[in-house]
């Protein structure tokens, strides 16, 4: 039992550290195939970290006193939602500590006074709004095809849980284009070279706050990716495999479609949740009564 | 070791000109120049910017608005004047509306001369302003900040 403690504590150490490299060397892949996509050569792979390391050396000036302290509560919470992710606890706990974490870069947009940046933070509420049912789904149908809601058990799953959950899948993968950022639902604040509202929820943080607000997206990246590996996590090469492809999917959906209106955005999404996310559960659960 | 002349992000404004120096900045962003090779980002925001690229002559309406720019960066800045009208105002210098060139409002590092300034040119001026980056970045660490501009016109 101490033994398996400590490789989890092992795990959750690792989440502090290897997600900022992982996340930067996925975001300068994401940065090189997007340019090649445009015929571009793109930057070199290393760039998210060029990048991060100049916002960090730049002068410090806050907008207010509450706006760092906001900013350091989300890459907390980020990460802590995280370690629990990567050490086998309850997913429903990763999800409202992700949540909560969100919830902190909200207010630090609010506590700025550019309207950019209110726009910015109202839209990133919508956008939760709009994520929040599909990652509870992924929960309660993992629970259900699993046994258990902490992530030790489903990473150590028999079965695939992908074959149970395909709608849900479907859904939560629809959901990411919102969580990594990508167009068409960049709504709140974009990467680079999409634009609008200046940029959004991050027109007031600059420099170390920007920083923060990076970092933790790779935070964020590693730990999504790491809820689509549980789809399949009987088999790693088929879990990277379809990391990679769902990756490659939502650049490709990045760079062909236009921004969507935040109503639109809203009714599909719930729509879909709705119709393939909430069916699975109820399939699901019908077939469990007819299998017993 | 800094990296500020690893990933310049620059924001772009245009004052009084014809807007043949804007299209050759947006230029040296496309497929053919592709600047993000040198990890430069078109911002739009200047407190994410490091660089300002300034086309065109500064006029009544407009003075505010760069000096505003100007002062929302964060140290360390740069700001690179591109264009014969961001010079000296060009043709339109003697118009009662135009102040000059952008020197006349806030201090300028590098000029980028040419009617239109070509993209390469652009480029150029961009990584001249690199060096001065990197010199401002270590003055700043030993704790010299420039001054803003309206502090420099009150004393």
């Amino acid at each position: 039992m101490s033994n398996n403690m400590m490789v989890m504590s092992l795990l959750a150490g690792g989440f502090v550290l290897l997600p900022p490299l992982i996340g930067g060397l996925i975001a300068g892949l994401d940065r090189i195939i997007t340019a090649r996509m445009q015929s571009r050569v793109g930057p070199p792979l290393l760039q998210p970290f060029y990048d991060l390391i100049k916002l960090f050396s730049k002068q410090n000036i806050a907008s207010n006193r509450f706006h760092r302290h906001y900013l350091m509560c989300y890459i907390i919470f980020m990460i802590f939602s995280g370690a629990m992710f990567f050490s086998g606890r309850d997913l429903l706990l990763v999800i409202f500590a992700y949540t909560l974490a969100d919830i902190f870069l909200v207010m630090a947009a609010f506590s700025a006074t550019s309207p950019y940046s209110f726009i910015g933070a109202q839209r990133e509420l919508i956008q939760l709004i709009a994520a929040e049912p599909i990652l509870l789904i992924t929960a309660l149908g993992m629970n259900m095809a699993c046994g258990s809601f902490n992530t030790a058990e489903m990473f150590k799953c028999k079965e695939v849980l992908f074959l149970d959950l395909p709608g849900v899948f479907f859904a939560l993968v629809f959901v990411l284009t919102f969580k990594l950022r990508k167009s068409p639902f960049d709504l709140s604040t974009s990467h680079h070279g999409h634009q609008e509202l200046v940029k959004g929820l991050t027109t007031e943080f600059a420099g170390r706050t920007l920083g923060i607000f990076e970092l933790a997206h790779f935070y964020e990246t590693v730990l999504l990716l790491g809820i689509i590996y549980l789809f399949f996590a009987p088999y790693w090469w088929l879990a990277l495999l379809v990391i990679a492809l769902t990756y490659f999917a939502e650049l490709v959906i990045d760079n062909t479609y236009a921004r969507a209106k935040i109503k639109l955005s809203l009714l599909w999404t719930w729509a879909l949740t709705i119709a393939i996310g909430g069916g699975n559960l109820v399939v699901l659960y019908i077939l469990g009564h007819v299998r017993n | 070791m800094s990296f500020f002349s690893k990933s310049p992000w620059i924001m772009h404004y245009d004052g009084s000109s014809c807007n043949g120096c804007d299209i050759e900045v947006l230029a040296c962003l496309t497929p053919l120049y592709d600047v993000e090779r040198f990890g430069v980002i078109n911002t739009g925001n200047p407190k994410h910017a490091d660089i300002l690229l300034i086309t065109g002559g500064i006029n009544t309406q407009n003075v505010e608005i760069v000096k505003t720019i100007y002062s929302q960066m964060r140290n360390p800045k740069v700001v690179v004047a591109i264009g014969a009208c961001a010079l000296n105002g060009n043709i339109f210098r003697d118009c009662y509306n135009i102040l000059g060139g952008v020197d006349s409002t806030i201090p300028v590092d590098v000029y980028v001369p040419g009617c239109a300034a070509r993209p390469e040119a652009i480029i150029d001026g961009v990584v001249k302003a690199l060096g001065v980056l990197e010199k401002r970045y270590e003055q700043l660490k030993k704790g010299i900040v420039p001054k803003s501009v309206r502090e420099e016109k009150a004393s």
